[in-house]
């Protein structure tokens, strides 16, 4: 017991002060938001953000839009996701229960997912929470290209979930089929299948991203 | 043939031996000192197919690589896993990808459920419409008060998908069967062909969670067939990064048996700690996964000596913390009687079923890439194996903290004596006709690459083996005669990759 007390002590208190306090530093070399370029038609849903495809990052981790177009960047003007109506706020503002369903991620979404639920974010106090049955869920938050395997179980986690329901696109993959859109075993995204109210881009996403993301949904974060 | 970590052969240099042959020799050798590191087919120009068998020999560094034709009119031969268990899934994927039946298999079933890329009927007709587990004819057990139970695909955690079926008899496991697929996205045709930028991609998607790991094997075969030697730092600085990923996985996989066994305080803790490590993977490649730092012929981004300074710094301070939170992981009573004898792998079950990585060295299986194979950067530094004894949960668990704290010492001891210069240098094309192998030890275990060129110098087939394709069987038999309710820590104790193994 002495002992369990003294590493608490010593452990202190993690919990960033986000989205309250001064805005997160991310390392110098951290891809966020890309800037459009020179009438250039960026497709922020598809992108890998790697180092070498010739565009230039930015270190804004803030990037998850509501709708599909506005992830199609031709100016650097930012448009990001706006909140929930107001009925939906009333129901999901104050307490958010999502449903994971990995369809096809590498396990860099899922982990970055679960990151969320570290001491450092601390989640659950926003009153977001993921539940482990769609039946407790109001939506549900996918990652990966949605192989064909995964598509019937993925419709029957969407279809358990009780009316109204949000549905979160987490990832390259997920918006898109990013790397792998391509390959005739998976999905053109998400949206093809079901419809999706936010769209959390990356690969994979900085947990501050998905965190904006859904805190934005929620009405949480305005500017 | 004789080959060695990151050496290319032409394909043609390769002997064919008659099918009879090829499986007498697999199943004699791995009655000796070899195993089965790797079985697989490829598309012969003349629509026959070739199958490749890689079998190791931990103890010269040597890999052996026998081949052996299938004509496309007679597409069977007799199964070796019939005598050899390493070759149960191999086989099984031979004959979905090629649809080719290995005789007298004990349990010829699909693996990943989609369609031939030969072009034929498959070998189960509906095995591309339907979705698995409704058309899946489990293992049964028949018997009073035996009972099914089945988990997944979606399951109630943030983990990727797979289906478990479980014959119990009350809380007992009677059988345990995993039924994957799910994951399957269709990578290894993904990566043939001459343009390489999106291959690097994919195998940095291989597994998320160990994108250096498979995209250091990569790069590495590119290399060896372009015969090009990524610069001394550039090795460094994978190795560094691949200890990284080691340690932040590790650390992660630790707070989660915490968790599961209860022990809140030690899964928070660890929870945290592992992000400090993909923070430090952050700071050096600009993502927290290290995806974009490893290219064919080098890497992308630099460690200065500032950057050097500022991560022994870190790595000093978390590794107080690791040592202080594991202590409390490892000395508590409560934990340490939920983590021994709970699925337990005997080191003959192991070594039968070819296990690798830290699961197989928990079962006192001493295969370590980094010493048997070792290339790059560990040709200059040993990482010590190991090794644990008992191979149950606890046994996997201490090789983990052992593992992190060794990798910490590799890094504290690299990282303020990087080597100077250059960190890419560009690559040529790639030799035509050729066979190049390559292999990691990842977090997981050994990681294996193997890239055929064809005669325009791209690839024409690239077969990936992640470690828990080795290791998926390992986790049914740890089960047998446990409870069901300690799946959880079991399944974490091993934390298997379900999108390495489907591919």
């Amino acid at each position: 017991m002495f002992k369990i007390i003294k590493t608490r002590f010593k452990q202190g208190y993690r919990t960033l002060p986000f989205p309250k306090g001064r805005p997160p530093v991310l390392p110098p070399r951290y891809r966020g938001r890309p800037l459009a370029g020179p009438g250039g038609s960026l497709d922020l849903g598809s992108l890998t953000f790697i180092p070498d495809d010739g565009l230039q990052y930015t270190g804004d981790y803030r990037m998850a839009v509501t709708r599909r177009e506005d992830l199609m960047l031709k100016t650097d003007e930012k448009v990001l996701a706006s909140a929930l109506r107001k009925e939906l706020l009333r129901i999901f503002g104050r307490a958010l229960k999502l449903r994971h369903v990995s369809a096809g991620g590498c396990n860099a979404c899922e982990s970055d997912l679960n990151v969320l639920n570290t001491p450092v974010f601390d989640l659950s106090r926003f009153g977001i929470q993921y539940v482990a049955s769609p039946r407790h869920a109001d939506g549900i938050i996918v990652t990966g290209p949605v192989p064909r395997n995964m598509r019937e179980p993925l419709l029957k986690t969407y279809e358990a979930v009780p009316q109204p329901k949000l549905v979160i696109a987490v990832g390259s993959c997920a918006i898109s089929g990013g790397i792998f859109a391509d390959s005739r075993e998976v999905s053109r995204g998400l949206g093809t299948l079901v419809p999706v109210d936010l769209f959390i881009p990356g690969c994979p996403p900085h947990p501050l991203t998905i965190l904006d993301g859904l805190l934005r949904l929620l009405g949480r974060i305005k500017k | 043939m004789e080959l060695y970590n990151g050496g290319t052969v032409s394909v043609t240099d390769i002997p064919i031996v008659k099918p009879e042959e090829f499986r007498a020799d697999i199943v004699r050798r791995c009655r000796g000192d070899a195993r089965l590191a790797n079985l697989f087919g490829t598309l012969d120009a003349d629509g026959n197919v070739r199958l490749f068998a890689v079998l190791a020999l931990d103890a010269d560094a040597e890999l052996q690589i026998v081949s052996t034709k299938i004509l496309a009119e007679h597409p069977r031969y007799e199964s070796c896993a019939k005598d050899l268990l390493q070759a149960h899934l191999f086989e099984r994927e031979i004959a979905e990808q090629w649809a080719i039946v290995p005789e007298g298999h004990p349990w010829l079933k699909p693996l990943r459920y989609h369609s031939n890329y030969r072009g034929v009927p498959d070998l189960w007709p509906d095995i591309a419409t339907r979705t698995i587990p409704g058309m899946y004819p489990f293992y049964g057990v028949d018997g009073e008060e035996v009972h099914e139970v089945g988990v997944g695909p979606v399951h109630a955690g943030i983990i990727e998908p797979g289906h478990f079926r479980f014959q119990c008899h009350g809380e007992e496991i009677l059988h345990l069967e995993i039924q994957l697929g799910y994951q399957h996205r269709g990578i290894e045709p993904l990566m043939c062909g001459k343009d390489l930028r999106r291959s690097v991609l994919l195998s940095e998607s291989v597994a998320g969670d160990t994108s250096i790991g498979h995209s250091s094997a990569f790069c590495e075969a590119v290399e060896s067939l372009s015969g090009c030697m990524a610069p001394p730092k550039a090795q460094t600085i994978r190795a560094v990064a691949l200890e990284l990923e080691r340690i932040a996985n590790h650390v992660g996989d630790l707070g989660g048996l915490g968790t599961d066994v209860g022990f809140l305080p030690t899964g928070a803790y660890f929870g945290r700690m592992r992000g400090d490590y993909l923070n430090l993977l952050l700071a050096l490649t600009g993502n927290r996964f290290g995806k974009g730092l490893c290219r064919p012929g080098g890497v992308l981004f630099d460690i200065d000596e500032r950057m050097a300074e500022d991560f022994c710094r870190k790595l000093r301070q978390y590794k107080k913390e690791f040592v202080d939170v594991s202590d409390l992981l490892f000395t508590k009573p409560s934990v340490l009687a939920r983590f021994e004898g709970v699925g337990m792998i005997s080191m003959k079950n192991a070594k039968n079923l070819g296990m690798v990585g830290p699961a197989g060295r928990a079962s006192q299986l001493e295969r370590d890439v980094r010493i048997d194979y070792a290339s790059g950067m560990w040709q200059f530094y040993h990482v010590p194996v190991s090794l644990g004894v008992t191979g149950d949960v606890y046994a996997r668990a201490l090789v983990r903290r052992q593992e992190v704290l060794r990798s910490l010492e590799f890094l504290l001891k690299v990282l303020p004596t990087l080597p100077r210069g250059d960190i890419f240098t560009q690559p040529g094309p790639m030799k035509a006709d050729s066979l190049t192998i390559t292999m990691v030890e990842g977090w997981r275990g050994e990681i294996m690459h193997v890239g055929i060129t064809d005669r325009q110098g791209g690839f024409a087939r690239y077969k990936i083996k992640d470690p828990s394709f080795h290791n998926w069987f390992g986790l049914a038999m740890a089960m047998r005669n446990q409870e069901i309710s300690d799946f959880p820590l079991c399944n974490k104790s091993f934390n298997l990759s379900y999108c390495g193994h489907d591919l």
